[in-house]
């Protein structure tokens, strides 16, 4: 109908007009791409603008608010960002693990070690990139610790000596009953000192005792972390030389709950390791959250069972490889104070070196080539080594067998063994 | 043809409206004006719903959507019939608690065909809704009946989202029946390890269909606009799944990750979110959003391309 009543108009006119009202109507779609493109960047720079303004707090009476703190319930999403500069953990453990383990998958015996709900295989996971974490604690003897992956979930719950794990991906389960003392173990959060410092004072005072020669600790600012108003509490090594730049504490203003963790390096760039509540909650959590049934057809490696039979027939390479971590660590010694602390580790010369060369030779090549590109050849007054760097964790292998390891620049680590080689 | 049916159809709704007035209205005239444009809506979309349903094509293609969850379901009982467990390598979400509780093979064809199945045949319809016509030779015999070229790209986007519902219901309708027979049912354990319910479980799957529905708004909205752009049915259609291809396939790229929160297939699996304990509701809310921006984007871009085109076929 458009155009009809426009017919003794010109031909020149209409193509105008309606290339006019063309170009508005194309705007509109235009407009709304604009608008909402604009919204996704605005919106969290509105939100995350404005710190709250809470009364000024010293860095005592803060420390003295996490220790008072009585938080029996919660629950909560908890985001963890992990970048220890190293590749996929994930990845290279799989594939390490997949080629080292003896006999390959298919003859493995042992189902244990081959359940995908088993914690230990499911911790490497969080070793790097970001997780998504769900928490929920009800006291003592309640937990829940879940981790949220693409259209499946891994959970840990503890529910009394109850100890179940659930990988929905794989539906399989793991089952252990904890022993009966555990039952008092303290809450997950915070471990609440049950032995030295018995009050709340007393613990900020011990803890401010303990970090003054090395450490400064200060009430830097407030934050908002998950909608609730926090403190920060920021403690900076004062001894340079360490990996660590800063730990800066968020800790929640009403109940002293500490909300966000983030470990930066002293080289600057993005957190090591970075973990903290994107919601929470103080409310008591369901209580069906915590009872788990493993459902018909799921798969249950039940987790003492696997303990025994280790305990009863340990593999000759696991038998090997214990003795000789017992060694190493009967002559472990840790060099320095504080925050530049290095862990010297002499290995009986013979066995570390017989030890690790076995190692070498039974790791795949590409293993092998990965593990030296780590590595830069260093020499001093200890001979001459391989020190192995992440943004937080330096290593110096020397080819003696000596280890030191610490959370200290390279230079300091090489400082530390050319004093100690002394 | 079916096309000169629903026009008549239309023109049968108009009469009938005229001649029942309705109360005392102050305005006769302007009220039948008034009532007789929301029967021309109704009426043009009724007709369109009865010309896309009628057509072998969308049979067709809902029959191939009620054959993913049987043949999953078939498998899975074949694979599992000797003792072992589903999917141990890899597979669609939810493949491994089939075998637990009939209820999952929902949410496994919903997760195996939410990535192309769905989408395609959403594709086919959105991208043939307005080329098909113009190819046919039936569009200007269409904008002929002065129900206005904006109630016309309504009405037709209206059906293509009815297809996106029916095509969703389809899949889970089948996949529950299939499920019923080969697995057995009961208590459903959510991925987080708490049980609900088989109600409640029920009624998770019904909301997870709904969300899937909702998923596929924006695209078919995309294959509407796409579809205005030519005249060749077959071109839009080929256009709108090329494009899908290609998302998904930035999508699945880690390099791009910055781009990946802006696809309109990044948030899709969410649904998964549903059977979590408590729900996790983040990228559910995420994506509807999403699905609503691309909406209004490509619609609006849908009717400034459809109100100004020059209409020849």
């Amino acid at each position: 109908m458009a155009g009809n009543d426009r017919a003794e108009a010109t031909e020149e006119v209409v193509s105008r007009v309606t290339r006019r009202r063309k170009a508005a109507r194309y705007a509109v779609p235009v407009a709304v791409a604009g608008v909402a493109a604009a919204t996704v960047g605005l919106v969290p720079a509105l939100a995350a603008s404005g710190d709250p303004n809470l009364p000024k707090i010293s860095a005592h009476d803060l420390v003295q608010k996490i220790a008072a703190s009585d938080t029996q319930q919660l629950s909560g999403s908890v985001k963890i960002t992990t970048d220890l500069g190293l590749p996929s953990l994930a990845g290279l453990g799989g594939s390490m693990a997949q080629s080292m383990a003896p006999g390959g998958a298919g003859g493995h015996s042992d189902a244990a070690s081959g359940s995908s709900a088993d914690p230990g295989s499911k911790l490497m996971e969080l070793a790097s990139g970001t997780h998504t974490l769900r928490v929920a604690v009800d006291g003592p003897k309640k937990q829940k610790i879940s981790i949220v992956e693409n259209a499946a979930e891994y959970s840990l719950i503890r529910n009394g000596r109850q100890v179940w794990a659930y990988d929905s991906a794989s539906n399989q389960a793991y089952h252990s009953t904890a022993p009966q003392g555990s039952d008092t173990k303290a809450r997950p959060t915070l471990p609440k000192g049950t032995d030295v410092p018995t009050t709340p004072k007393q613990f900020a005072d011990e803890v401010l005792k303990a970090a003054g020669p090395t450490t400064s600790l200060t009430v830097d600012g407030t934050s908002r972390i998950a909608g609730r108003d926090a403190y920060d509490l920021l403690a900076k090594p004062k001894q340079s030389g360490s990996t660590v730049g800063s730990v800066r504490i968020a800790v929640d203003a009403k109940t002293g709950t500490p909300l966000k963790f983030t470990l930066a390096p002293s080289g600057g760039g993005k957190p090591v390791l970075d973990i903290g509540y994107t919601k929470v909650d103080f409310a008591k959590p369901a209580a069906s959250t915590f009872d788990f049934t493993p459902p018909k057809g799921t798969k249950v490696t039940e987790g003492k069972q696997h303990a025994e039979q280790h305990a009863t027939k340990p593999s000759r390479q696991e038998q090997q490889g214990r003795s000789q971590a017992e060694a190493a660590l009967s002559n472990a010694k840790v060099i320095g104070k504080g925050w530049t602390s290095v862990l010297r580790l002499d290995g009986p010369a013979g066995a570390v070196d017989k030890g690790a060369k076995g190692d070498t030779s039974k790791m795949p090549g590409n293993a092998q080539s990965f593990v030296n590109s780590l590595g830069d050849k260093v020499s001093g007054k200890f001979g001459s080594g391989t020190v192995f760097h992440t943004r937080l964790i330096n290593a110096l292998m020397t080819d003696k067998g000596t280890v030191y390891v610490g959370a200290v620049s390279k230079q300091t680590l090489i400082d530390t063994a050319n004093a100690a080689a002394k | 043809m079916s096309r000169a049916e629903a026009t008549g159809s239309g023109a049968d709704a108009r009469t009938s409206s005229a001649g029942t007035p309705g109360g005392t209205p102050p305005d006769p005239a302007a009220t039948g004006r008034e009532r007789s444009g929301l029967w021309w809506t109704f009426g043009l979309f009724r007709s369109e719903l009865l010309t896309t349903f009628r057509r072998w094509r969308t049979l067709a293609l809902l029959a191939v959507l009620a054959a993913v969850p049987v043949l999953i379901g078939i498998a899975v009982k074949i694979e599992t019939s000797g003792g072992g467990s589903a999917g141990e390598g890899g597979g669609p979400a939810f493949l491994t608690q089939v075998t637990n509780n009939g209820l999952f093979l929902v949410f496994a064809a919903l997760a195996a065909t939410l990535p192309v199945f769905l989408p395609m045949t959403v594709g086919v319809i959105a991208g043939d809704s307005v080329a098909g016509e113009s190819a046919a030779g039936t569009l200007r015999y269409l904008l002929v009946v002065p129900a206005g070229r904006v109630r016309l790209l309504l009405a037709k986007y209206a059906a293509a989202l009815t297809f996106c519902l029916a095509a969703t219901l389809v899949v889970a309708v089948f996949a529950l029946a299939t499920g019923a027979v080969l697995f057995p049912l009961g208590d459903v354990t959510t991925i987080s390890g708490t049980t609900i319910s088989f109600g409640s479980g029920l009624l998770r799957a019904l909301l997870v269909a709904v969300l899937v529905a909702a998923s596929l708004v924006g695209f078919a909205a995309i294959g509407l606009f796409v579809s205005t752009l030519t005249g060749s049915g077959i071109a839009a259609m080929a256009a709108t799944v090329g494009l899908l291809i290609t998302v998904q396939i930035v999508d699945s790229i880690p390099q791009l990750g910055a781009v990946h929160a802006y696809l309109f297939s990044h948030y899709w699996l969410s649904f998964a979110d549903v059977m979590r304990a408590p729900v996790l509701w983040d990228d559910v809310v995420k994506n509807l959003v999403s699905q609503a921006v691309y909406a209004l984007v490509f619609g609006s871009a849908a009717w400034a391309r459809f109100s100004t085109k020059d209409v020849t076929a």
